[in-house]
């Protein structure tokens, strides 16, 4: 946490006016950002407000999301569907990613020579630059004929007999659905898991590994009993950052994930929503102010839980630079 | 003090000069170490410290300072590494205290006036205080000459092109730069070399006429020959400004100053003042025992 | 009891050792693969429809073929460049505020409030804009979209200031200060000027990640088929002319899609692979 010396106590005594000028104005500045976190969180519980009282923690529970008033259907918003597809397919995403990623982690830190490293990490991580809206056309038109015509009919026939796994890839493979979002997710979550875990593995002390290998441990074992445990909690950090982005992902997801089925259940073959989606998709069709209000309210769910998985991930990885730095000193 | 004696030992470098022993440096300053009592007439201003003690947070680095410093002489500290030189060179422009949770105690006059007086102003004060730090620093976007510049532009009234032109070789010139680099003053600073870039620190300090110059051992990252030549400029420039320069190197202090101020830290006590006095004092006679051990190189 | 065991221990911890380096190869080459899959499909599913119509022409009516998307380029560039003069003082002058003068608790709170911030999905901020602006002030509008675009930036661009703004070392600074320079020209006219090439990069690197972005748009700027210079009105934009075209049922449209995600990938990509080589090679030179 270096800063500058100007920001330093005791420096900004008797300033000169300028100075005081100036500090005040980029101080307003930054102010501006605190303001935009306060009034995100301000603005969309004031819009929520309708919902919230209306359906209390039934908004959570509830899994019937009946925008219209029938006769036979009450209206009603219950996001339990939403709140599922976006716990699926993020899950999936990190079953998916974190094993890649930490793979080509190890390879381009440890493994790799820096001219192989260097380069292979550096492409990875362009992935980040891809525009969200890029990955759902590649989604829609390859990744899903792909998932119905070959994936997934593969999975059911070598899963499809086991008791447990079974379920989950039951039903008619239609490409649309929670395991395609999930896979979409994995690849845009990648390098940023990737890049994290990468700068972990190389926060840990040199003389640790350096040691090991000077008493003739194989990279291997130096890399399963000196540098995976050490950075445990960082890479663990890492994830949760990646998961607090898979949760937070619109575009793509939206364009595979199929939009129709609200049903909860095992097959990860169901297409569904997550609660990203379910905005994009209805918000401009929110008729009345009790379904906005429930689609604001949506919106702020995803803004808490994507915030402390945030927290939570940097808490993690700060944690671990801390320690480290400390054993440096 | 004759001229005479400042002409000879401020003789260009030369690397046999550096192969003497500590005592015929001396020797050679005899006469010029006497004047150091600050009979030294008018030139520059003098400093008085005050009871000064300086932190770090909670961490005291110097304690209960009181010392004179004469104007028109070179004052050199000298001590072990992390008896606090350094910081009390930086207590006497207010630089100390741009250092998160640095804080000073007790006082610092110069020309009379306090300058930790609660109205007195930190910029106004180190505008009359050049400071030179250990490594060269020159500002890596600007060429030599708006180097030179940098602080009459920031600082001061605007002046005229011909105005800076004139600063800008005379700064060059008392630091004997200029004939290097009269040719490519529209250069980067930072494609000079070590020594050549440390003197273009001094020039940029001395462009706007401080009256004191602090040099924090200004040669501790230069090769021999450009040392020399830091050192035969500080011959030059104290007929002009009281100068403070801290070193680690004792011949150097021998060589380049006037008085010496021995500063320790100890299991006892955060760092202070031993003695100080004549260099060729301290050095021949010095009349602490933990003087004698540190000249002697049994110390630190 | 084996006869060796030295030995059968040492071939054991060999395999051991390759075996984790093949997985290891193995997995760093796949997630290579991957960039070069999804940017292979968009460039050979893409480039067949690029023409001058594309770049110079709106779109047409269902059925008929020809025409482009010229006004989605014009939208994004706009609501972009509008983006950015909102976001760069508030991103910039945050940066300074935190490394140069920020001080205590109200310092970490604005560091805390950015990493917040750089983390918000972009729908929210999407329903934030809608819900601050577009209801009863804007309607949908560029202006709405280059709102939602900003606030997307100003984190971005204030960590990249900020980690720019830490290399310079503090004797560059102590130099200043000991001229007797007031703090503020310290920073004006030493600091910024010293990194200013790594400040634009952070500015370029933020509009390419806005470039990009859908969904806080689909809630703000709407999009629109046709020419508009008047940032007050719906605006059409290169990803809300992807999307709507992918999700669309006709093969023209699905070729135009491809075609404007490989112009956009083209864009956002040179435009970040320049900004991290850039960046590279800077940081390197200023060691």
């Amino acid at each position: 946490m270096s800063r500058s010396i100007f920001s330093r106590r005791g420096a900004a005594r008797a300033a000169d006016p300028g100075d005081r000028v100036f500090a005040a104005l980029v101080a307003a500045m930054s102010s501006v950002v605190i303001l935009l976190v306060v009034g995100f969180v301000v603005l969309l519980t004031i819009d929520s407000m309708p919902s919230i009282k209306r359906f209390g923690l039934g908004f959570l529970s509830g899994s019937i999301w009946n925008p219209v008033e029938t006769e036979i259907n009450h209206l009603n918003f219950g996001a339990l569907p939403y709140i599922f597809g976006t716990v699926v397919t993020s899950v999936i995403a990190l079953v998916i990613a974190t094993p890649l990623a930490l793979g080509s982690a190890i390879f381009v830190s440890e493994y790799a020579p820096s001219w192989l490293g260097k380069p292979v990490s550096f492409i990875i991580e362009l992935l980040v630059a891809i525009p969200s809206v890029a990955y759902g056309i590649w989604g829609l038109f390859v990744l899903v004929p792909l998932m119905r015509g070959t994936v997934e009919p593969f999975l059911q026939q070598i899963l499809g007999h086991i008791p447990i796994l079974g379920a989950l890839v039951d039903g008619p493979p239609f490409g649309q659905d929670l395991l395609t979002g999930g896979v979409v997710l994995s690849i845009m979550i990648l390098p940023t898991i990737l890049s994290l875990s990468r700068e972990i593995i190389a926060q840990v002390p040199r003389l640790q590994k350096e040691g090991m290998l000077a008493l003739g441990a194989t990279r291997w074992e130096v890399l399963s009993q000196a540098i995976l445990p050490y950075a445990r909690g960082g890479i663990i950090g890492a994830a949760m950052l990646g998961l607090a982005r898979a949760i937070g992902e619109t575009m793509a997801v939206t364009m595979v994930i199929g939009n129709s089925s609200t049903k909860i259940g095992a097959s990860l073959f169901t297409p569904g929503y997550t609660i990203a989606s379910a905005i994009a998709n209805q918000f401009t069709e929110a008729d009345s102010e009790i379904y906005f209000s429930a689609i604001v309210e949506l919106g702020l769910v995803l803004l808490l839980v994507a915030s402390v998985f945030n927290i939570a991930s940097r808490f993690l990885v700060s944690r671990l630079t801390r320690r480290t730095g400390a054993n440096n000193a | 003090m004759s001229p005479n004696d400042g002409q000879a030992t401020g003789a260009p470098a030369s690397e046999g000069r550096m192969m003497r022993s500590l005592s015929d440096v001396i020797q050679d300053r005899g006469s010029a170490a006497v004047a150091a009592d600050g009979s030294g007439a008018d030139v520059g201003k003098g400093i008085q410290i005050r009871k000064l003690s300086a932190y770090y947070g909670t961490h005291q680095a110097l304690e209960n300072i009181d010392f004179d410093i004469n104007p028109g002489v070179v004052t050199a500290i000298i001590g072990p590494s992390g008896c606090g030189k350094s910081t009390m060179i930086r207590c006497l422009n207010r630089m100390h205290e741009v250092i998160r949770g640095a804080s000073v105690t007790g006082s610092v006059l110069v020309d009379g006036k306090d300058i930790y007086a609660s109205d007195a102003n930190p910029t106004r004060i180190r505008r009359n205080i050049g400071m030179v730090f250990q490594k060269p620093n020159p500002f890596p976007t600007r060429s030599i000459y708006e180097n030179v510049i940098t602080g009459l532009k920031l600082n001061l009234k605007r002046k005229s092109k011909r105005e800076y032109d004139e600063v800008v070789e005379k700064s060059l010139r008392a630091v004997a730069l200029w004939d290097e680099v009269k040719d490519k003053l529209h250069d980067s600073g930072t494609a000079l070399s070590g020594g050549q870039q440390q003197r273009l620190c001094i020039a940029r300090a001395i462009a706007i006429e401080p009256e004191i110059l602090l040099l924090d051992e200004p040669a501790s990252a230069l090769d021999p020959t450009a040392t020399m030549k830091i050192e035969d400029l500080l011959f030059e420039l104290k007929t002009r400004y009281t100068i403070v320069l801290v070193t680690h190197n004792m011949q150097q202090a021998a060589r380049a100053s006037d008085i010496t101020a021995f500063f320790i830290a100890d299991e006892r006590h955060v760092g202070h003042l031993v003695e100080s006095g004549p260099t060729r004092q301290i050095f021949m006679t010095p009349s602490d025992k933990r003087t004698e051990d540190y000249i002697s190189g049994r110390l630190g | 009891m084996r006869r060796d065991p030295e030995g059968g221990k040492f071939l054991r911890r060999r395999a051991a050792g390759a075996a984790s380096i093949a997985v290891a190869s193995i997995l760093a080459f796949a997630s290579v693969a991957i960039l070069f899959v999804i940017v292979g499909h968009v460039v050979v599913n893409g480039i067949g429809s690029l023409n001058a119509d594309f770049f110079t022409k709106i779109p047409k009516p269902y059925g008929e073929s020809g025409g482009g998307i010229a006004q989605a380029i014009m939208g994004t560039v706009m609501m972009l460049l509008l983006a950015a003069v909102i976001a760069i003082p508030f991103g910039v002058g945050t940066a300074i505020y935190i490394v140069e003068f920020g001080r205590g608790r109200f310092a970490e709170v604005v560091r805390f409030a950015v990493e917040l911030l750089a983390e918000l999905p972009s729908i929210v901020v999407g329903v934030f804009v809608w819900a601050l602006v577009v209801r009863n002030l804007t309607g949908y509008s560029g202006i709405a979209g280059s709102l939602a675009l900003a606030i997307i930036m100003i984190p971005i661009i204030a960590r990249g200031v900020e980690e720019i703004l830490k290399l310079v070392p503090d004797s560059l600074r102590e130099a200043a200060l000991a001229l007797g320079t007031p703090k503020w020209k310290v920073v004006v006219f030493i600091v910024i000027p010293t990194v200013l090439p790594g400040i634009l990069t952070g500015i370029m690197l933020s509009v390419a990640r806005a470039a990009g972005e859908t969904a806080p748009l689909l809630l703000t700027a709407l999009g629109n088929s046709f020419f508009n210079f008047d940032l007050r009105k719906p605006m059409a934009a290169m990803p809300l002319q992807i999307y709507t075209y992918a999700v669309s049922p006709y093969d023209d449209w699905h070729a135009k899609a491809w075609a404007s995600t490989l112009v956009l990938i083209g864009l956002v990509g040179i435009l970040s692979g320049a900004v991290k080589f850039f960046t590279r090679r800077w940081k390197h030179e200023s060691q």
